[in-house]
């Protein structure tokens, strides 16, 4: 009846993994209910749970890569307080334990703390800087997001009920076949993972279709924000890896769920090709995380040097030639695994070659802030701080790009340093310039300058203390994923490690407080133009933040940075001086078709992994139901009356002119 | 109007000129229809299905020697139902274009009628597709005999689950045009169906030449 | 909700991959295209399994004659079924298709050169014990 589920598979023979699991189900329920009290739910389910628009999902796109870097974090914490004190002694996390922690640690932070993030940014940005309305397909944007979300909750439900894979996050064969890993962890992560990468690869179609097909008139490609050529070749890259990812991940499940032998020690298997699919996948997947950061960049350095980005046709081209080489490098990730020297010699020569067009990127940024007049608000300085961390991480890269370095280096923490050391750098970093920089977009106010500053030092500083430390201890030989050791060596370093988490950790606080203190302050940080920056590209010139139809007109575009010309002509008074016609606007309904489908996904994944049979197909079912209702509506579209769109776009157009005004009295 | 059909009027008069086709095809200054928009956007979700495919055709390319003393395709593979399976496929992507034409010329003999012919060509080609695998399957040469049967049959077993939701799509694009006419967005999700369905039958020409054809032969 | 035929894009600037493209009542026109792709695509198919079964062809060059074909037939389909053309107006069409058949290319060609050298460079099988 419940399949393998009984009540066994709560730990309550674990403390730490119990108490954990009742903290985060004590404050789910808290937050559950202090919502309802409130009587949040009715505006919850219709403005955000049902919502299609680009701007709202992608918000919640960013809160769930919020939360989850708490979760994906408090797991760094406990593998670095466990490695500090496990010289020579057990610790306090068995290897069982532990192993299953720096599993959960890569998974969540890849798919649940980074690609929600990036995925949220290109969401709510993208079209904004496009100049359209929402992107190509919105209820398939939800769709997409609500199946990420349910991949989340089910790895986190492995906490409270069952286990997790302790296979590290690619779940390697045979470790991870049914003989050497009989228990539901490995199934958790594959119908997570699994769930999530189909919401993601709708997410690709979605936006490769809105970036090719839907502008604003007069903005041909090379007129588009270098945001978005970083956001197209990121969805060129999931379109074309994540069908690999599925692929590989079925294989497996297949041989773990009905006897395949793709990947088994026996009956003919050949666990090389798990691991030659996964990284075809695996390789592009990280140039799919760093991309969006890198066009994060070059709005955020652009703007605050005053200057266009210098470069803009190497910009797109590098960008592009990112995108083709990121497919030709995989075996990069296995040198030591026995393809003989020709073939490593191939790929690594290709590995190296991919770091050029990164150059050239990090030339244009230091070239547009070369003869600007800088100003240092938060996302520069997190553009900053990336320029140096990720130039150093792409330098241990090219090390270890070099095959017969990498025989030493493989697996070592040397590599663990140097993943983090452009993923913090790189995605984190620019995520967090991302986020800092259109907050005030996306909510109406800016965040606390003080206490954003702070936040980026401790994360700056506590990064190079948690992480130089491990390039040494690589050096010195120690492997990755060591549950304890016994050489004296390693130890102070793995102690200034865990000092580095810490300063981290205050880094997180501080952002946290940031975020409190930003609210509670609202009204003073409040952005009432629309332009906090002094921006250069089109989602600027709408109010903060966006009304649901994001433009009263389609702007016409005359060139790149075009809302730049347009508000500097508005400064001098040559702005429009006719208030237009306005025309009724219709936009996409909101649809719970997303909800609902994640929904029946989470029960036939949680069914899947107890094998509860009759749970699976009740929940296919309800599944396919959902899709066929939706597919049967009449009424898609809802109408925004011409005098509704007239009365907010006058009240922007009025806050901006009163803003200008202001702005010349000064002067 | 639409949302993506708003003009652009800045209240100074400036409009987007007419320009030549070749002059506006890399350019796109304007947001596409829905139906192309629609049509492209599937497209690319195709592409992204071969690609899946090439990943479990890779697999089988690899793995189609390791029979682990068991049986190989030159044992198992009976060229005669592929031939027929085949047959069937190429008529239902000429009968599914049929279809495609009558949707387009609103001519409901054309559309039902190229639908139902697609939809028992398909049910034909997957009933010899279940009877071969229930019969690899009766004889020990199932998925777990060996790796290159797991291959096989994940292979050839995708594009059968893809042609059975095919088909369920397709019963429901007959439902829906009864329903609701020849309506745009009904017309749209009917070019879809028919790029899905002739997508199929391409992959079916790489199955039936690397599967069947060279391991009959080798 | 546009009820309006929306077959001629705005501009006549794209063409929707897979879409028709004869007039709305040119019905003869559309048969007949696909009836020319039905007829090449069994040619090809007739000719690909008899050269697959036959004793009249050099042995050794099957393999490729097969893949010629298949490519050949996947062709017809794209051009007669699928109605991708090179025309200035299906250059997304064909960019994307390009950029599929590249990784497609890359994801083959490279697991099989990557696991041949592998299982070249494994030692000597042990029968397994289990």
């Amino acid at each position: 009846m419940f399949g393998k589920l009984s009540w066994g598979a709560i730990p309550f023979d674990q403390p730490i993994p119990l108490f954990a699991g009742a903290f985060v189900v004590a404050v789910m329920l808290g937050v559950i209910a202090f919502i309802t009290i409130k009587g949040w739910i009715p505006y919850l389910w219709s403005e955000w749970i049902t919502s299609v628009d680009h701007k709202r999902i992608g918000i919640m796109y960013v809160t769930l890569a919020a939360v989850m870097l708490l979760r994906g974090f408090i797991d760094a914490i406990m593998m670095r307080s466990q490695q500090a004190i496990a010289f020579q002694s057990q610790g306090y996390l068995p290897p069982e334990h532990y192993n299953q922690i720096f599993s959960a640690h890569g998974t969540i932070m890849i798919f649940f703390v980074a690609m929600p993030f990036v995925i949220g940014l290109m969401n709510f940005v993208m079209p904004l800087q496009l100049g359209i309305r929402d992107v190509a397909f919105p209820t398939l944007n939800s769709v997409s997001f609500w199946l990420t979300a349910t991949g989340a909750l089910l790895i986190n439900i492995s906490l409270v009920v069952g286990e997790f894979a302790r296979t590290g996050w690619l779940p390697f064969p045979p470790l991870s076949e049914l003989t050497y890993s009989p228990g539901v962890g490995v199934d958790y992560y594959l119908w997570g993972v699994q769930i999530s990468g189909v919401g993601t690869l709708m997410t690709g179609v979605n936006f490769v279709t809105t970036i090719l097909k839907i502008h604003a008139p007069g903005m041909t490609y090379m007129r588009m924000p270098v945001f978005c050529w970083t956001a197209l070749a990121t969805n060129l890259l999931i379109v074309a890896a994540f069908p690999v990812l599925t692929a590989t991940l079925a294989m497996l499940t297949l041989d773990r769920y009905l006897g395949f032998h793709f990947f088994t020690n026996e009956a003919g298997g050949n666990m090389m090709m798990f691991m030659n699919l996964i990284w075809i996948w695996g390789h592009p997947e990280v140039y799919i995380l760093v991309l969006p950061a890198f066009g994060v960049f070059s709005e955020v350095v652009a703007t605050f040097s005053r200057k266009p980005l210098f470069g803009y046709r190497s910009m797109v081209l590098a960008t592009l030639a990112i995108c083709l080489i990121a497919f030709m490098v995989w075996l990069h990730h296995f040198f030591t695994m026995g393809a003989g020297p020709n073939v490593n010699a191939v790929f690594g020569i290709a590995s190296m070659v991919i770091a050029v067009p990164t150059g050239v990127k990090i030339y244009n940024w230091l070239f547009t802030m070369y003869g600007g007049r800088i100003v240092y608000a938060t996302p520069m300085l997190w553009s900053i701080g990336f320029m140096v961390t990720f130039i150093i991480g792409g330098l241990t890269g090219v090390l270890v790009a070099v095959p017969p370095a990498d025989f030493v280096l493989h697996n070592s923490l040397f590599l663990v340093a140097h993943f983090h050391n452009v993923i913090i750098g790189g995605v984190l970093f620019g995520m967090f310039a991302g986020y800092t920089y259109w907050f005030p977009k996306a909510f109406g106010f800016r965040l606390h300058e003080g206490l954003g500053k702070a936040a980026f030092w401790c994360w700056f500083v506590g990064f190079y203390l948690a992480f130089v430390p491990l390039y040494v201890v690589g050096l010195m030989g120690m492997t990755r994923r060591m549950q304890h050791y016994d050489v004296p060596e390693w130890h102070p370093w793995l102690l200034v490690a865990a000092a580095g988490a810490a300063v981290i950790l205050a880094g997180i606080g501080f952002q946290i407080a940031q975020l409190v203190v930003s609210i509670r302050d609202r009204e003073q940080l409040r952005d009432v133009t629309g332009d906090p920056w002094m921006g250069r590209t089109l989602e600027w010139s709408t109010s903060s933040p966006p009304p649901a139809f994001n433009f009263a007109f389609l702007p016409h575009v005359e060139s790149i940075d075009d809302y730049w010309r347009t508000a500097r002509l508005a400064e001098r008074g040559l702005g429009p001086t006719v208030e237009p016609v306005y025309k009724p606007i219709e936009m996409p309904r909101n649809s719970p078709t997303g909800f609902i489908c994640a929904f029946f996904a989470t029960f036939a994944g949680f069914g899947m992994i107890w094998q509860i049979w009759w749970l699976v197909i009740v929940a296919m079912i309800g599944a396919f139901a959902t899709f066929v209702v939706f597919a049967w509506r009449d009424r898609t579209e809802y109408e925004i009356p011409a005098e509704e769109v007239a009365r907010i776009d006058r009240a922007n157009r009025r806050a901006r002119g009163e803003a200008l005004v202001r702005a010349e009295a000064l002067s | 109007m639409t949302a993506f059909q708003a003009g652009a009027d800045y209240g100074d008069g400036r409009r987007e000129e007419a320009r030549g086709p070749a002059a506006i095809a890399l350019d796109h200054t304007d947001p596409a229809s829905k139906r192309i928009i629609v049509g492209y956007g599937f497209w690319i979700f195709l592409l992204s299905d071969i690609i899946m495919f090439s990943a479990f055709f890779a697999t089988y390319a690899v793995l189609s020697g390791e029979t682990a003393g068991g049986p190989s395709g030159k044992d198992l593979f009976d060229l005669h139902n592929v031939a027929i399976e085949t047959v069937c496929l190429l008529l239902s992507s000429f009968t599914c274009g049929l279809a495609a034409i009558g949707a387009r010329a609103h001519n409901g003999l054309m559309y039902y009628g190229g639908m139902a012919a697609t939809c028992v060509l398909g049910l034909g080609f997957l009933a010899i597709e279940i009877h071969e695998f229930v019969g690899l399957i009766a004889q020990g040469a199932g998925p777990s005999r060996s790796a290159f049967l797991s291959a096989f049959f994940t292979l050839v077993g995708c594009h059968g689950v893809h042609v059975t939701l095919g088909t369920l799509w397709l019963l429901t694009m007959i439902a829906q045009v009864f329903a609701k006419g020849y309506r745009a967005d009904i017309l749209r999700r009917v070019l879809c169906f028919a790029l899905f369905w002739h997508t199929l039958d391409i992959i079916w020409v790489a199955i039936f030449t690397v599967v069947y054809l060279f391991g009959a032969g080798a | 909700m546009s009820s309006t035929d929306d077959y001629q894009p705005l501009h006549g600037a794209d063409h929707a991959p897979g879409d028709e493209t004869m007039g709305r009542h040119e019905i003869a026109e559309g048969v007949v295209g696909y009836l020319i792709g039905l007829g090449l695509a069994i040619l090809l198919t007739a000719v690909s399994f008899f050269i697959a079964g036959t004793s009249l062809v050099w042995h050794p060059s099957i393999p490729i004659a097969l893949v010629v074909l298949a490519i050949a037939q996947i062709g017809v389909h794209l051009v007669f079924f699928l109605h991708i053309t090179t025309g200035p107006d299906n250059v997304n069409n064909i960019l994307a298709l390009a950029f599929g058949v590249l990784i497609v290319f890359l994801l083959i060609v490279g697991s099989l050169w990557i696991m041949y050298n592998l299982n070249q460079n494994m030692g000597p099988m042990q029968m397994p014990m289990g």
